[in-house]
Order: C-alpha cells, then structure tokens, then sequence
C-alpha cells in the first residue's frame, strides 16, 4: 500500500521526516511574503512588532543607525537576548551573523533562531569567503545590491534574498537602486539567446545554471525583498511596488516617535501597496519619522553596501 | 472539466502566487482577495500559507473577517494551508490572545506544532481521496490537528498518528503547503468540491 518514490526525489520514504531540505529553506521564505520583518534589539520591542502584524522579527543588539553612530566592531547579539526575543514572540526570529563568521551562524543555528542573516550591517569577518550556508539546516538570508551578488549568495547557499539598500540611514534612495538593478539585471537576462547565456554567466561572475534558471522564470528562485533605509509607508508600499516580494524595516521603527503606530502602518502599506487612499490613511498621524542621512554625504568607508562579494 | 470555477485567494500575506498557480492549473479562474467586495462573486476561497497573526490582524483592521466568516457559515467551500489551516480552525492552541479566526471546521488546531523552522520537514503523506500514490507534504513550522469534532472527516495522518488534513463538508485544510510542490492534486480535489456546488 505505502508507495514509496525513488530516493532520487527530494522526498523522504513516507513517515520519515526530513529537514534542512532545500524546499523547506526556501519555502520559509515563501511564507512571509507580503509582510514586515522588523529589527528589534529588546523583547519588549519584539512584542511591539508582533503586535503591529510583523510576520517575523530580526533580533539584534543595536539598530544599524546606532552602529552607525557608535562606531567599533559590529557582532553577533548576546544568546540571552536572542533567547529573550524567542521566548516573547510567536512569529519567526531571525538573527544576523557577520559575513564569512560561520560559528556565529552555528550558535544561532543551535539557538534555534529561525532565519539567519548574513548581514553586511555587522563587520566583515572575511574579506574574501562569505558562509557555506549548504552546511546549515538553518536558512539564510543575504543582501545584494546586483543580480550576480545575488546569485553568488544563492550558490553558496541563501535560502531569501534581499536588497541591500543602505541600512540605518531612513534613505530608502539605495534601496531603490538595487532593488531596479536587481530587477534590471533579470530583465536583461530574459532577452539573451542561449549562446548569450553564457557569456552572461561570466560577465555576472555567477554559476551559468542559476543564470539559464533565471533567465526562463523571469525571476530569482528565492524569494526577494527589500531592505536599507524604509523610514515611512509610502517607502514600504514603493519597494512592492517596484518588484519586492516584502520589505526589512530596520531602523525607520524604533528610531521614529510612535513606533507601535509607524509599525501597523508600515504593515499595513505593505499590503495594500498599490491602494494610495489606504497609504495616505496609514500615514496619517505617525509622529516624527527618523531624521535620515543623505547617503550622497557618506563617505565610502561607511557604505554598508560595499560590503559582501 | 465542465466548468470553470471562480477562486478567491486570501492576499493579505503570505504564499498567494504558489497557491493562484495551483488553482490555475487545477481549472480554476484565479483573484485576489483583500477587501469584503471582492468576496463577491467567487465560488471558493484558499486561505494561503504565511503568518496567521498577521492575516488575523490585518482582516480585523480591513472589516474582511465578519464577511469571510458569513460567506463560510453560508457554505464557501474553502481550502486552507498551514496558516489557512489556523485561519479555518473553531480553536487553537499556542496563538495570540487576541488571535481571530475565520472558524468553520470543528477543530482544535496547534499553531507551530512541530516546532521552529530548524524542525521543519518534507515527509510523503497518503491522503484519503487522492489517487496515484502519496504527496510531498512540505511542513513549515506547521501546525498540526490535535482533536477534531464528529463531523469531520480525517484525511491524512503522519505515521505517528498525528493528523495533518481535514475536510469538514465544504471546508479543507492542510497542515502542508501543496502549493510548493508543483503536484496539483490537493488543488484539483478542492476545485471539484468546489464545482460540486456551482
């Protein structure tokens, strides 16, 4: 009666579960489309996320606009915290692990965070390898700022994709940029013959099976959001609209006066991006957004998004 | 087939292009769903896969869950996976306070069951009225059926007993995302529930 499909197939004999699949790695990330990931560095935010209907939350220690006021190295938030967030919230955590530092990825891995960011907002810890996220049963998440960033992440591993923008700065000006380079890049893909693909391989510096993938789905084969510098509902609702599948708020919450109330909205934008009557509800009566940073004025060893390679 | 239904997807949040591809390739007329007049006019209504909490709270805030609930009372055949599982259930376990669901299978539903995403699983699941041998049951922090009333009907149980599908009369729910898989056959025995009622 029980038939049971060649173990060539992705299943699993029947009964006998199994994790870490590709499937489920990506699949987790299908799940929280159309929603707000939100950085929070303390449990009492995290329930403050929830409650605004974040479909996850980013734990970390400071926000990228204190690391970028602070100054000094960026790591890994303490186990404590990471457990306080986990035991206050329901919805998935996620948490950041510097590039290339894969025993900070092991710990959150045995943490149990649910989604691992290997973020350019902390400090390199490799100037040359990021993480072989294969190894992990925990996914990843990774920034990019061009398809060939993103599909090199994609090989080694990453389960979700994400603009990079520039985080911390509430200018969602770099967003935009790698958001349209992202989906310009694709767009170019999708008008090469085959003989060109190759050649686009290498131009991308990414493995030609990811580039001929793309180039017949007309899309990344993970999913894809936004994030560096969304500070207001119209900058959520913009994102999905130029093409992201969901946004990261990171600073443009906790750093705002109301956050509970710029939370929901921001929830709420992202939704109902395309419904302007809806944005210009939710942006009512929001209180002060971030201040922001002219990102024309920062220097270059301050660019976040240079960051990864 | 002789018809072709109309399907609402719930686009609030979550996995709404898997499920509108799966629905398309079962026969069905596809839209979204995200206010109560779009409820108008479709035949059927998959509740995706995403984050319960979220859907919850943005039907509430939208005016959509008292019109989701009355078209259900009324007979919407309907389909939920993993979170439209939760969004189906009459109770549930491990949720928010102030968690709302749309109801209509009488269930007791667990939210997050097997655990966090690094206890997700694939596992093949047998399910009762789908021909050609089992599914690819995709489980993603999913939530399981802990206990279900007289009238509804067990579908599919995991070898350990647990129960990971359910139909009552016009309603079906899966702890598992079909959706995933590219393997079309949950979608098409919910398209047919739901021509049975055209």
């Amino acid at each position: 009666m029980s038939t049971t499909p060649p173990s060539t197939t992705a299943t699993a004999p029947a009964g006998t579960p199994e994790t870490g699949t590709a499937r489920v790695k990506r699949g987790m990330a299908e799940q929280l489309k159309g929603g707000v990931i939100m950085d929070v560095v303390t449990p009492e935010q995290a329930k403050i996320a929830e409650d605004a209907g974040a479909v996850a939350v980013m734990a970390l220690e400071r926000v990228p606009a204190d690391i970028r006021k602070d100054g000094g190295v960026a790591r890994m938030s303490d186990p404590d915290m990471i457990d306080g967030i986990i035991n206050a919230v329901s919805i998935p955590v996620m948490a950041k692990s510097r590039i290339g530092h894969f025993v900070e990825a092991q710990v959150l891995q045995a943490l149990g965070v649910d989604y691992i960011d290997e973020s350019e907002v902390l400090t390199p810890a490799d100037e040359v390898n990021h993480s072989d996220k294969w190894a992990f049963t925990t996914p990843f998440v990774c920034g990019a700022t061009n398809l060939g960033e993103a599909l090199r992440r994609i090989a080694e591993g990453a389960a979700m994709i994400r603009s990079k923008g520039e985080a911390g700065t509430g200018n969602v000006v770099e967003a935009v940029r790698h958001l349209r380079q992202i989906k310009a890049d694709i767009a170019r893909l999708r008008g090469l013959d085959n003989h060109e693909l190759y050649a686009a391989a290498k131009n991308l510096q990414a493995p030609y099976e990811l580039v001929k993938e793309v180039a017949t789905l007309g899309k990344l084969p993970v999913v894809l959001f936004s994030a560096g510098g969304v500070a207001t509902p119209a900058d959520a609702a913009l994102m999905m609209q130029l093409g992201a599948e969901g946004v990261f708020v990171g600073s443009g919450i906790f750093k705002s006066g109301d956050p509970a109330q710029r939370a929901a909205a921001i929830v709420k934008a992202t939704t109902f991006y395309d419904d302007p009557k809806v944005i210009a509800d939710v942006s009512r009566g929001l209180g002060e957004a971030m201040v922001g940073i002219n990102c024309d004025t920062l220097p270059e060893s301050e660019r976040y998004a240079n960051r990864g390679w | 087939m002789p018809s072709t239904p109309t399907v609402g997807v719930l686009a609030l949040q979550g996995d709404v292009r898997e499920h509108t591809a799966a629905l398309q390739a079962a026969g069905a007329q596809v839209r979204p769903v995200r206010r109560p007049e779009e409820l108008d006019g479709v035949d059927g209504l998959v509740i995706p896969g995403g984050e319960s909490t979220t859907m919850s709270k943005l039907a509430v805030a939208f005016g959509l869950l008292e019109p989701l609930r009355a078209r259900i009372r009324a007979g919407l055949p309907a389909y939920g996976s993993c979170a439209g599982m939760i969004m189906l259930a009459d109770k549930i376990l491990d949720g928010r306070d102030d968690q709302e669901t749309i109801g209509g299978i009488d269930m007791t539903v667990r939210r997050n069951a097997f655990g966090r995403q690094n206890e997700s699983f694939e596992a093949a699941v047998e399910i009762a009225g789908i021909e050609g041998g089992p599914c690819e049951g995709v489980f993603i922090r999913a939530p399981w059926v802990e206990s279900v009333g007289a009238g509804v009907e067990v579908l599919a149980r995991l070898q350990d007993e647990t129960i990971v599908a359910v139909r009552q009369g016009n309603l079906l729910a899966t702890s598992f995302h079909p959706e995933l898989t590219g393997d079309h056959r949950v979608h098409g025995l919910f398209a047919d529930m739901v021509r049975r009622t055209l």
